[in-house]
This record gives structure tokens, sequence and C-alpha cells, in this order.
């Protein structure tokens, strides 16, 4: 790649990061939690993303950072307070210079109608009109400003046939920013042929020298048809630091050394920095306490992909070891469970490094929230907690999609508008919650609303409407609220713009269940609703029970299994038309035949054969028959909907150590569907 | 007019042709990515009759499918002298039951003629055309038709 | 002649583009993203020839940065040029105060850079 095509791309995963810690530091000074350093903070990132886009010319981008930059200036030197309305003019700048970015790395341009409206109400606030940075503070000495070109003589004209002669005489302050007359006569003698005269009159005798101290002048005559700018240009750096004067040779007039007088800033300044130095130093911290690199992901992925194959070899060396009869108190069996265990820590590690927070995908919701009150003239707050749960990379890349529609739909439908709530008593700001935190291995988030809550009755209507239930059915509260996680199922009497897309909440389930999550949404009339998914912490592996049905290996997840047992024949009771049901301890849950549900011929018909009672979390539980239990060890999860299509039942594929591909079984979906079976079994039993 | 300056590189394409049940067919040459040996398959359970059940290539699950059942004519019984295709088409990878492989064709544009209409049926939504060199009758197959048409491949759990 | 420069921006597009272009003149570059890492790096590195920095970063700005240098009594005579954009003639000033050699405008120009640092440092 051209490198500054990758640097374009480094620019742009900056301006993410960048991004990102602004809106951080816009949203803690929304909340007046805001500190210097975060005020800083945010001040920083517009800038940096103003320099690299000059950089590579992005001139839209620039011009609307730079009004941007020099607001947030004023707000970091206290010229400007960050209230209420200040700030909200400063959110909506972040998220246009967030467009203003994204159009810059899609190759397009922002059409923004509310750019200039946006870019006076930030100059109304500094007073200025694109003005540049100017204002003096009398604390520091910031508003000293002086030009280059001090040169003080009059009737020169620029260029002089002949040349030039420079009277240089450095000051001490000249020496200690460690410029170099050498170098700057090395400089002059590429513009023309010099001839240099040191005067050494100001040299004292050896020993009062003083090291720091400036001695030497020069005098250099520069011959040659040179322009005058060119000259004084090579002493641009040391301009208030010497005495210089460049008069024209031919000149008859011996010129004077006048001495610029441009040194004032010199002294004073220096005793502002310490306290500047210290005030930056404070929240160091929490920076200072991580180290992080960057890496590739393409380079964690193969890690990733390497520790599964090595899993797997070393399920088949087990495999192989076992076959060969040699017992595992040898020193071969010693040697395979120390690398198990190794092995098992090592993947652990790894996946650990593909984890990461979740506020990544959180803190898009706060703008995704701010646009939604706007169009739909609703005031809503968002709450969230638990941003710094740690999940599996690709959980949270799919997340997003399905939290955008909760949030869309807790704000559109379940949120009232300011008046309704003012009339039911409640506070005329509706509150959204985005919660996270690891539950029993799993990663458990809400996202609830105080809003109206689920309309049961019109959910109810609408669903046998649709044919979706009949109307007769007994349903529980729970169940009518989560009808409308049925296909096609929307309330909205008029598909509202926002949530109405056609994507409804089935596919939301969709998404959540692919990701081997469960999704079901809970609500309190007037109150609110809330919806709780769980999701499983990592998508790679999975400890398995390896079950044979028929001729066949299926793995059972062992998250879902309760228990195993052999029942006796007086266990099982017959039920429905040609269903059965299993009693354990005086419980009585649905008997599966595995090898029948999933269409496998089942090797002994006539054994009761071994049951593993299995259960989906708030679902309830199912006795899977099956052949036998092979063994109980971690398998790599493989996908095969990409290649292939979704199975019903099953949840994705491994390799076990023989080589060969076995599936794995969705307990949530056998239990969804035996339900649903059961259910019709049973109507048809008593239906009339 | 010369005939070979008519001929522009473009309208040159590849096929790697292979043999399934007395048929010959050919696939792109770009959409194949490898040949293998038969490995025995891991049954998916209610899966339409063509499909023959998923293999382990390399740690990558690959679903594989019966060339003769897909194209509609009589079940093969798999066994170790047969071959799989793994093709690559429509962002899946898939794997090819066929009896052998035979070679890389090169032809030209005008080398291949539309199904004629009277041989359509319902299989030849995969078939691209036919091509003809010699007295070889080969069948283009469109591997993306074959890849994106999986999707049908699944029945619900048994009612 | 190749020479050892220090840059020190919190930026890493910047830093890239610095590098890039001193680079491509054949300097060794070593590379800094804030003030207190680039006196970190003075302590341990060998010979530094230049150093290039930016104002305004987290935990020690530029001018902080400068500062501490010019107080290393190893690498006071070390020329210092700041990276400064066009419209802020006050904030280069205060860094010239604070003890910088030169400064260098962003966006940069190679061309310019270059001279900046021939011109700095022999």
């Amino acid at each position: 790649m051209d490198p500054m095509e990758a640097i374009k791309q480094t620019y742009f995963q900056e301006c993410e990061e960048l991004l990102l810690a602004m809106e951080e530091g816009l949203l803690a000074m929304d909340a007046g939690e805001a500190d210097d350093e975060t005020i800083n903070a945010v001040f920083r990132a517009v800038h940096s993303i103003k320099g690299g886009g000059g950089a590579f010319g992005f001139e839209a981008l620039v011009a609307f950072a730079h009004i941007f930059e020099t607001v947030l200036d004023h707000v970091r030197s206290g010229k400007l307070a960050p209230t209420g309305p200040v700030v909200n003019v400063l959110l909506r700048a972040g998220d246009l210079i967030s467009d203003h970015v994204a159009a810059v790395r899609e190759g397009r341009v922002l059409q923004a109608e509310h750019e200039q409206n946006l870019k006076a109400e930030l100059e109304a606030l500094t007073g200025e009109e694109s003005a540049s940075d100017e204002d003096s503070a009398p604390a520091d000495f910031e508003g000293l400003d002086f030009t280059p070109m001090q040169i003080c003589v009059d009737l020169d004209e620029p260029k002089a046939a002949g040349g030039w002669v420079v009277r240089f005489k450095p000051h001490a302050a000249l020496y200690a920013k460690a410029n170099e007359p050498f170098l700057l006569l090395r400089e002059l003698a590429q513009l023309g042929e010099t001839v240099v005269e040191t005067d050494l009159s100001a040299l004292p005798a050896l020993d009062v020298i003083e090291p720091d101290q400036a001695y030497f002048a020069w005098t250099i005559t520069l011959h040659g048809d040179i322009a005058k700018e060119k000259v004084e240009e090579v002493f641009d750096f040391v301009v208030g630091d010497c005495d210089l004067s460049v008069e024209p040779l031919s000149s008859p007039t011996p010129a004077v050394v006048e001495p610029i007088a441009a040194d004032v800033a010199e002294v004073p300044s220096i005793a502002t920095q310490p306290a500047n130095a210290e005030k930056k130093e404070g929240p160091a911290t929490s920076d200072a306490a991580k180290q992080t690199i960057r890496v590739d992901l393409d380079k964690v992925d193969r890690l990733v992909n390497l520790v599964g194959e090595l899993v797997i070899t070393q399920a088949m060396l087990s495999q192989r070891v076992l076959e060969c009869k040699i017992p595992n108190a040898s020193s071969i069996g010693d040697g395979l469970s120390e690398l198990e265990h190794l092995l098992r820590e090592l993947q652990e590690s790894v996946m650990a490094i593909r984890t990461q927070p979740v506020k990544s995908v959180f803190q898009r919701m706060p703008r995704l929230v701010r646009e939604l009150a706007a169009q739909t003239n609703k005031k809503v707050r968002l709450v969230v907690e638990g941003e710094a749960t740690e999940v599996d990379k690709t959980v949270i890349e799919r997340l997003g999609e399905p939290l955008t529609h909760m949030i869309r739909n807790a704000v559109d439908h379940g949120l009232e508008t300011p008046e309704d709530r003012i009339a039911a008593g409640k506070p005329e700001e509706g509150t959204v919650t985005l919660s996270a935190e690891h539950r029993g291995g799993r990663i458990f988030i809400e996202v609830s609303d105080d809003g109206r809550g689920i309309n049961r009755p019109r959910v109810r209507e609408k669903a046998v409407e649709r044919g979706l239930i009949s109307a007769a059915a007994p349903m529980s509260d729970e169940e009518i609220d989560n009808l409308i996680f049925m296909p096609g199922f929307s309330t909205a009497s008029q598909v509202s713009n926002i949530s109405g897309r056609g994507v409804g909440m089935d596919v939301v389930r969709r998404n959540i269940v692919d990701l081997g999550g469960r999704i079901s949404i809970g609500s309190v009339p007037k109150q609110g609703s809330k919806f709780s998914l769980t999701l499983p912490l990592t998508l790679a592996v999975l400890d398995g029970m390896i079950v044979g049905v028929g001729d066949q290996t299926f793995v059972l997840p062992l998250a879902h299994i309760v228990e195993s047992l052999k029942p006796q024949k007086q266990d099982i009771q017959p039920f429905g038309r040609n269903g059965a049901l299993l009693n354990v301890r005086g419980a009585y849950v649905p008997l599966v035949d595995t090898a029948e549900l999933l269409g496998v011929q089942r090797r002994k018909s006539n054994e009761t054969g071994v049951v593993i009672l299995v259960e989906s979390q708030g679902t309830g539980r199912l006795a899977l028959v099956v052949d036998e239990i092979l063994g109980q060890h971690q398998v790599v999860i493989k996908s095969f909907e990409g290649n292939y299509r979704h199975i019903d039942g099953i949840a994705a594929a491994t390799i076990l150590g023989d080589g060969r591909v076995a599936l794995i079984l969705d307990v949530d979906g056998l239990v969804t569907n035996c339900r649903n079976r059961l259910a019709s079994n049973e109507t048809l039993a008593t239906g009339t | 007019m010369d005939d070979k300056q008519i001929v522009h590189a473009e309208s040159r394409r590849q096929f790697i042709t292979f043999r399934s049940s007395e048929q010959e067919f050919g696939a792109d040459i770009m959409s194949i990515r490898e040949i293998r040996g038969w490995t025995p398959t891991t049954q998916l359970p209610h899966s339409a009759d063509y499909v023959l059940g998923v293999i382990n290539l390399r740690g990558v699950v690959l679903p594989v499918i019966d060339l003769n059942a897909r194209l509609g004519r009589a079940r093969t019984e798999a066994n170790p002298k047969h071959v799989i295709v793994v093709v690559k088409a429509a962002d899946r990878t898939i794997g090819l039951l066929v009896d052998a492989v035979s070679d890389i064709l090169t032809v030209t544009t005008a080398d291949i003629q539309p199904t004629p209409e009277l041989a359509r049926d319902d299989q030849s939504e995969f078939i691209e055309g036919i091509a003809v060199l010699d007295s070889r009758m080969v069948t283009i197959l469109s591997m993306e038709r074959l890849t994106a048409s999986l999707v049908a491949a699944q029945n619900a759990l048994a009612a | 002649m190749s020479k050892v420069i220090l840059t020190v921006d919190d930026s890493k597009t910047m830093r890239d583009m610095l590098k890039l272009a001193l680079g491509a003149d054949g300097h060794t570059v070593i590379q800094a993203d804030d003030g207190v890492n680039g006196v970190e790096a003075l302590r341990s590195a060998g010979d530094v020839d230049v150093i290039i920095t930016d104002i305004n970063m987290p935990r020690m700005d530029g001018f902080g940065f400068i500062d501490q240098v010019r107080r290393d009594p190893q690498r006071r005579g070390v020329p210092i040029l700041v990276l400064t954009t066009e419209t802020e003639p006050a904030k280069r000033q205060r860094a010239r105060d604070a003890g910088a050699t030169g400064w260098i405008v962003k966006p940069f120009d190679p061309v310019k850079l270059l001279a900046a640092v021939r011109r700095v440092s022999p």
C-alpha cells in the first residue's frame, strides 16, 4: 500500500478513537462532571482531527473543526463557561464533526443543511467571526503577538544589486535555545558568496568567560543577486534573541545596527511553565496504569484459530493414547493431563485477548437517543451501566443492531410524550436504562424504560388478527408480552418512521438466538417495559457432553445440562397424542426421543436408553433420550451457517478427536420447539 | 476477416470439467478451491436428499452436496472412489460430490451455447449453457446459483 | 547526513507522517506519544540530534516537555522544533520562551520540515 494511504487509514482509525474521547468528554460536561483535563481532552481530540485532516486536504472538515476548536479553546481557557445551552451546541457540533469524518472516510461530500446554522451558533459563542485565537489574557503572556519581520530599516530596496551586509549579534537566549550561529552562517553561505568577519571585542579573559553567555558578533558580506526575504528567512528562528540588521551592499550610508525590540516575553513566561506542567500531570493515573498495544485483528484471529486447532489435536492425541490402552497414571498419561491443563489456560488467555468492554457498542447509544428524542419530540434521558463488562469481540460486533432496535422501541413505543407523562404524574423526562453485567457465565443485558408498558389487550388482539394465536388460548401476561417477537408483528397503528421499517423484533430475536443467546420482554402497565437478553461470553468454545444417538455423535452444551439418568419404564407416562412425560422425582418433564427429533436411526429402539435432562433458561426442561454418553470435554465451536444455512435444533458444529464433524445441539431451540408441539398436541387433544 | 483478431482476452473462459453419472459438467475455474478425495460425511438432520452432510476440511465445516441428486438425477452411493470438488461462490464454500474430475477446458464465449428450449427443466436454473468442442458436450454450471440455492435445502424439525 | 530525531506527538497520524518524511531523507526516527514518554525516551536513547514536538498533548504538553529538556544537563543543547498551526503565533512565542529552537507549521510541507531540521542541526 502506498505509505500515504496507510497513514490515511491510521488517521481514520485515530479519528474513531478521538471521536469517542470527544463524545465521552462532552457527555461528562453535559452532566456537569467535567474537570479541566476532560475539557482539554475534548479540545485535543478536535484539534488532532483538524490537524490530520489538514494534511490530507479535507477542507470542509478542517473549516468546521477550526470553528469548533476555537470554541473549545475558549472553554478550556475559562473564557466561556460550559453551561447547559453551551454544551448543547457543543454536543451537536460533535455530532457534525463525526459526520464530516464519516463523509471523508466514505469519499463523499457531506450534505448538512444545519451546518451553516451550527457554525453561526458556534461563532456567536466566541463573539468572533472565524477569528484567530489571539485574545490576550492578562495572566499569561499568550497575547503577545509579533511577526518575524522586524527589520526596521526604511529605504531599502528588496533586492540590492551586489548583495547584503548582515550584522548579527546573538544574545545568550539564542544559545539557550540550542540555536547555532555556525549553522546559520552556513545556511547564509548557501545563498551566495560570503565573507565573514568575526567581532571578538566582547570576549572577556578566559577565566571570566561564562559558558552560557554570548560574546561573539559577526559581519557577513553576502555577494549575489539575492532577495532580502531569503536572507531574513535564515534568521526566522532567532529573531528576538539577537541583534540583526540586513543592509544592502551598495548602500552609501553605513547601516546602524538596531536591536530588535521584542525580547519582552523571555523571562516572565518561564515562570508560568511549572504551573502548567503540574496541572497536566495530575489525571495521568488511569493511562499510566494500563499499557496497551494495538494488534491487527487478523493476527488475533489466526492465533485463536491456531489455539483451536491445538485443542482439537490434543483431543485426537488423547484419543489415540486411549486406543493404545496406555493407562492414565503413566508418564504419558500425566503428560497429556498437563498438556490439556495448559491448553485450557492458553485458550482462556487467548479468548481474553478478544474480549472487549461493551462500552464500544454502548457509546453509540447516547447519540441515538438524542436523535430519537428530537425526532419524536420527547424528552429522554439515557442511563448506562456496566459499560466495562467484557465480551468477545464477535459478540460485540453483532450486538449493535439488536440494541439499536430495542432502544428505538423503547423511545418510540415505550415512552409517552412529555404531556402524557405529566398527565400520568410522571416526570416529563423519560428514562431509558441500558445495563450489562456478567451473570452465571454469560453476559446479561437489559434495556428498560419507564414508559407506558406493553398494551396487552392490543397485542393479543393483533396476534389473533394475524392468526398467530387462537382467540381461546389462555395466555399468561408474560406470554402475551413475548408475542411481540413473532414475525410481522407491529402494534404501531401507523408504522412510524423510526421503528417500523420492516425490521421487527422477530429479526432482533433471531440475531440474538443466532449468537447463542436469549431475549425476552417483561412489562408493568403504565410503569414501563424491560428487554432482558443473555449472550454467551464467547462464541468460540464450549464445554460439551458428547452423546451417541443412533450411529451419530452429537454434542450437548454442559451449561444446559441438569443431570443424566437411566429411567425405569414405570417413570415414563404417555401423554397427548404421541408424547410422553418422564417422572423426575415428582416433577413431570416432557420426554423427547432425540433420534426421532433429528431424523436419525436409533440403534436400540426397545431400550429406554439414557436420558439427559436439559434446561433452557426461563423456558423449561426437557428429557432427551440418547443411546449413550461418550464423554465430556471442551470443544471448539465451528459455524457452518455461513456456508450452509440455519438448521433448527442445531447450534453449530465441532470437530471431534477423530477428525469427524459432530453437530452441537441447540437446547433452547429444542425446548421451544417441543413446547410448541406439546401445546398443539394438547389443544388437539382437548380442543373442540 | 481474421478470426484470431476478434477473439479478445476477456471472452476466453477456463473451466474445470468433471463427470457425474455419464454427464460432463464444467465449472468456472475461478470458483474452484480444491479437489479432495471422498470422506465420510456427518449427516445433517432433516436436510434435503441432495445434502450429504458436512465434512471437516482442515478445521472448516464444509457442507457436501450430491451433484447428481441436486440436478434431479438419482442419488449417488458415495464411496471412496468419488471426488469432492470444493467450490467457493456467492460467499459460501461448499463441496460437490462427483464421480471424477477430467481436465481444464479453455473456451471462448462463442463456443458456449444457451441450453436448448426443449431440454429445460427445473434443474436448468443451474445451467449456464452448453460448451461444444469437437464431439464433446460439457454442461456449464453456475456455481453461484448452486451455492445460493442451499437456503431451500432444509426442512423444519419434524412436526 | 543521517540524524537521530525524536518526534513527540499524541497523534499517530502525525507521527507516521513525520516518520515518512524524515525517513525518506535517511534519518532515524524515535517516537513518543506525549511529553512524559518523550522525557522517558530521552533518558534511554543514545544520541539524539533533533527533537520535534507537538504542543497539545495529554499528561505533559509541549511547553512542559521543552522545559524539561532544557533543564536536563545532557540534552539541553539539543535543538527542538515545535509543530504549530498557522493561526497560533502566540503559542509559537510561548514555545520559544520555553526554549524551543524553531518551529514547523502544520500541516507540514516535507521540504520545509527537512530544511528546518538542516537549519538547526549540523
